[in-house]
């Protein structure tokens, strides 16, 4: 299996990472390269195996569900790239 | 006594609370140093001057009873410090300064620990030699342009470099023990969830963990007391009852059973590192332990395993930098242009290309043949511990399959730089505790690591392993301070 450059841009998209030609071309070499290397699981049949989807193998907690934060607003927005007292400032996106 | 930076984490807190030093000396000692070692390039952010109000603060009304009492620490730069900038080693978190304390940072604090600065690290911890900092390279003491290892580079330089007595990093594939290996010091990876990942910028969620690196396995065992807590901040976090690892710590490892994993024997593995694990085998054994030769049938199998969880992990974990609610921004026409110019400007090469390969498995149509495929060959890997330790109590390999490798040597080859984790990674995808102490050195005097593992929770026993081998091997890393101007 390899990787074109359609599918790289395809997947630049998906990320919502911009990549220029010149960029592209070295990813999808890299990317070839990797993914030669993960092909090496198709040795192993694991038809019969259970996918691990937990490592600790515990279940998850219950707790009641409770404001235990108030008044973190100033907080919230401590870092925010564009200032505004109240609100995540984007560019328009409603016309 | 010894000079105030070489001393050990046991030294000074025994020198504390004997009065014999105070906070702000020994605050003072690792700031001086700091400043002349700038070219190590281990710090992101310093704390310098809030470090030296702390101290004094400590001095002035002291609590000798605090494991870690008017200690000065840095941190690695992965852990949300409240108010102090945490970076990540990328420039999309360039300008982020945390409203809220880490667990495991919040308990050195709690214990009277004070905070010395921010460790330089691999962007995300996405790296094996700290080459991918935003931030830049960082040195390694051992030698002049030599990779400090990664991605907790920056934490183990200034482990080597007496500029902090004791550091935490944090581990995913082998970001802890990879890094003590090629420095020379000791870095310990716990059981997936003893140390709560809360306040901890995610990698990969099912990998991470944080952890301690030292001097000394003694070290080691204090500050692995202070940091593991059950959190319930953090959903993994695991209740179980933690033992008092520096009391508890014994170099009486007589009848345990240490196994050796033939698989580990890799080709073009240097002869010292073949030659070091035989001489960890022949000590372990002069120690009253019994070796077992175990197989762990699935080891070639596990980097593959893991370059696809931990990218797929991470795309997941990495799409909340959107440039929206902090962080870096790049402006844009309309939304979907300013998310890929942040994204595309924010993020390093290594980053981009781990966020793609997470992206291309998780994408419609690939899921089965690559993440199922390898969540699948994970239970293999996780498997094949779970027989080995039924007929051992640890098992004993070398930490990497190289001593620590030129700047530069690497970078244009993802995939020979990933190959140094192939010891690492089988742990942190079995969840299991694994610690890195130096044992010995190349021919070119680069110090190489041993690695001991362990069942989960287990982390007494392969503290007491390490404690017990570390007095046989006597390692000595006499870095010369190269670095060091006026």
């Amino acid at each position: 299996m390899s990787i074109d450059l359609k599918t790289v841009k395809h997947i630049s998209k998906l990320a919502r990472i911009s990549i220029d030609d010149e960029k592209a071309n070295k990813l999808k070499g890299d990317l070839n390269n990797i993914f030669e290397f993960i092909e090496k699981l198709n040795e192993l049949n694991t038809d019969k195996v259970q996918a691990l989807t937990s490592i600790a193998e515990t279940t998850l907690r219950f707790r009641k569900d409770e404001i235990k934060s108030e008044n973190i607003r100033e907080k919230i927005l401590k870092n925010s790239p564009e200032e505004n007292k109240d609100f995540f400032v984007v560019p328009k996106v409603v016309e | 006594m010894s000079e105030i930076t070489s001393q050990s984490l046991f030294e000074l807190t025994s020198n504390i609370k004997e009065k014999k030093l105070s906070s702000g000396e020994i605050t003072k000692a690792f700031i001086d140093r700091a400043e002349k070692s700038k070219k190590l390039n281990v710090y992101v952010t310093d704390n310098f001057e809030k470090a030296i109000d702390q101290s004094k603060k400590f001095d002035s009304n002291p609590n000798f009873d605090l494991k870690l009492p008017g200690i000065p620490i840095a941190v690695k730069d992965l852990f949300c410090t409240n108010g102090v900038r945490t970076t990540a080693g990328s420039k999309i978190l360039n300008n982020f300064v945390p409203t809220y304390e880490s667990t495991v940072t919040q308990n050195l604090w709690s214990q009277g620990a004070i905070l010395l600065g921010k460790l330089n690290c691999d962007e995300f911890a996405m790296g094996s030699s700290n080459e991918t900092s935003f931030f830049g390279n960082v040195q390694n003491p051992v030698g002049e342009n030599l990779v400090p290892g990664g991605s907790s580079g920056g934490s183990s330089a200034a482990v080597a470099a007496n500029l902090t007595p004791v550091t935490i990093g944090t581990d995913t594939g082998g970001s802890i023990r990879q890094p003590a290996s090629f420095t020379g010091t000791v870095g310990l990876k716990p059981t997936y969830g003893s140390c709560s990942r809360y306040g901890i910028v995610a990698f990969a969620s099912s990998l991470d963990q944080a952890g301690p690196m030292t001097k000394n396995v003694r070290d080691c065992s204090m500050l692995l007391e202070v940091i593991s807590s059950f959190d319930q901040k953090d959903s993994t976090s695991i209740d179980y009852k933690r033992n008092s690892y520096s009391k508890e710590l014994s170099k009486d490892i007589k009848g345990k059973k240490i196994g050796i994993p033939k698989e580990y024997r890799v080709d073009n593995m240097p002869e010292e590192i073949e030659q070091l694990w035989k001489n960890g085998i022949s000590y372990a054994k002069d120690c009253g332990a019994e070796i077992i030769d175990i197989s762990l049938p699935h080891t070639n199998y596990a980097l593959p395993t893991y370059y696809i969880v931990a990218p797929a992990e991470a795309s997941s974990n990495l799409a909340r930098y959107d440039g929206v609610k902090y962080g870096f921004r790049s402006p844009g026409q309309n939304l979907i242009e300013m998310y890929e110019k942040t994204r595309s400007e924010g993020f390093g090469d290594e980053v981009k290309r781990r966020i793609m390969i997470g992206t291309y498995v998780l994408s419609s149509g690939y899921y089965d043949a690559y993440y199922l495929k390898a969540q699948k060959v994970r239970q293999l890997i996780k498997k094949d511990f779970d027989d080995a330790f039924s007929k051992v109590d640890a098992i004993l390999t070398p930490s990497t399959p190289s001593s620590a490798f030129k700047i530069g040597e690497k970078t244009n080859d993802p995939v020979s730089m990933y190959l140094n984790d192939i010891f690492t990674v089988p742990i942190n995808l079995a969840g299991l505790p694994g610690i890195s102490i130096p044992a010995g050195k190349d021919k070119n005097n680069y110090p190489l690591g041993l690695q001991v593992i362990g069942k989960p929770f287990d982390e007494q026993n392969i503290l007491n392993i390490s404690y017990a081998l570390e007095d046989k091997i006597n390692f000595k890393n006499d870095i010369s301070d190269w670095w060091l101007s006026e």
